[in-house]
């Protein structure tokens, strides 16, 4: 039986999917906006309490990562699986350097006392409960998109390995790299928001 | 099939060159957050954070390479209307 294939058709759902994920984070940016402008001098606080070195180190490693996935799909369209699956592996590590940088900034949050519905953010103003609350329900849901992210990739890594994709089939590893970089946009946006703008 | 995968896409040196500009910018947006510009500094940031993902776009996602009603029109014509919406919502709440 001939195997049906639509390499365009898979890539236009996948930007559909895509599409639909930017109003996701797009409902919560908006949100984030009117409460800023409501509790100015709260999210001015709030945000310079953020280790503005850590965001920084975690912008360079997303867009390092971006590169590497976009030198993989490169490599595969010049048939060396060996560099393409180098270059993806690379993508996963800087993908967990990303996750372990998370870890490392939300536990020391943690530590401060500062997390949802702790007594000692409770004890603070209205507006800076709603800035950590929105600091970690949107940084959080970027890093589940990170982590599946992470998880896709090392998939593509064993499909790579086993030749499932190869120079005449890499819709997958394409479609993967378009969401990667997709994760990547939505970061370019969040860093600023909470990191930058005191 | 096999043609769809076939389109012109970027060279290994576009992607360097595209990545050390993102960095640049980072670099530009981080040092002028430190500037304190008050209200300016969002727009100046937001810009920013919007040539970036442009960037990424086109390269990255290769939209600029990619051919077809769906990739040229469709897509574009979505972001920016997305972009529109939620910069309208913006203007809305900052000039109430």
């Amino acid at each position: 039986m001939e195997e049906h294939k639509d390499d365009v058709g898979s890539k236009i759902g996948m930007w559909i999917f895509l599409l639909s994920e930017v109003i996701l984070f797009g409902g919560l940016f908006i949100l984030y906006t009117a409460y800023r402008y409501k509790f100015r001098g709260d999210f001015h606080l709030a945000a310079m309490e953020l280790n503005r070195i850590l965001g920084t180190l975690n912008t360079v490693i997303l867009l390092t990562s971006s590169l590497t996935m976009a030198l993989s799909i490169a490599s595969i369209r010049k048939d060396s699986r060996a560099s393409s699956f180098g270059y993806l592996a690379a993508t996963v590590f800087l993908g967990l350097l990303f996750l372990g940088n998370k870890y490392i900034e939300w536990s020391a949050k943690v530590g401060h006392g500062i997390y949802p519905n702790s007594p000692d953010l409770l004890g603070r103003s209205s507006g800076e409960v709603l800035f950590f609350g929105l600091y970690y329900a949107m940084t959080g849901l970027h890093g589940l998109h990170v982590l599946v992210g992470v998880g896709l990739l090392s998939v593509m890594c064993f499909f790579v390995v086993k030749g499932r994709i190869k120079k005449t089939d890499f819709i997958l590893l394409e479609n993967s790299g378009l969401y990667w970089h997709l994760v990547d946009i939505i970061w370019i946006f969040l860093f600023p928001l909470f990191y930058l703008m005191t | 099939m096999e043609q769809s995968n076939r389109i012109q896409s970027a060279t290994r040196r576009t992607y360097v060159i595209v990545w050390v500009g993102l960095l640049m910018l980072t670099g530009v947006t981080v040092s002028v957050a430190g500037m304190d510009l008050g209200q300016l500094g969002v727009l100046v940031a937001l810009t920013i954070a919007g040539v970036k993902s442009c960037l990424v776009f086109l390269y990255f996602m290769h939209l600029r390479y990619e051919r077809g009603f769906f990739f040229k029109l469709i897509i574009p014509v979505t972001v920016l209307l997305l972009v529109l919406f939620i910069g309208m919502v913006f203007t809305d709440i900052a000039f109430r």
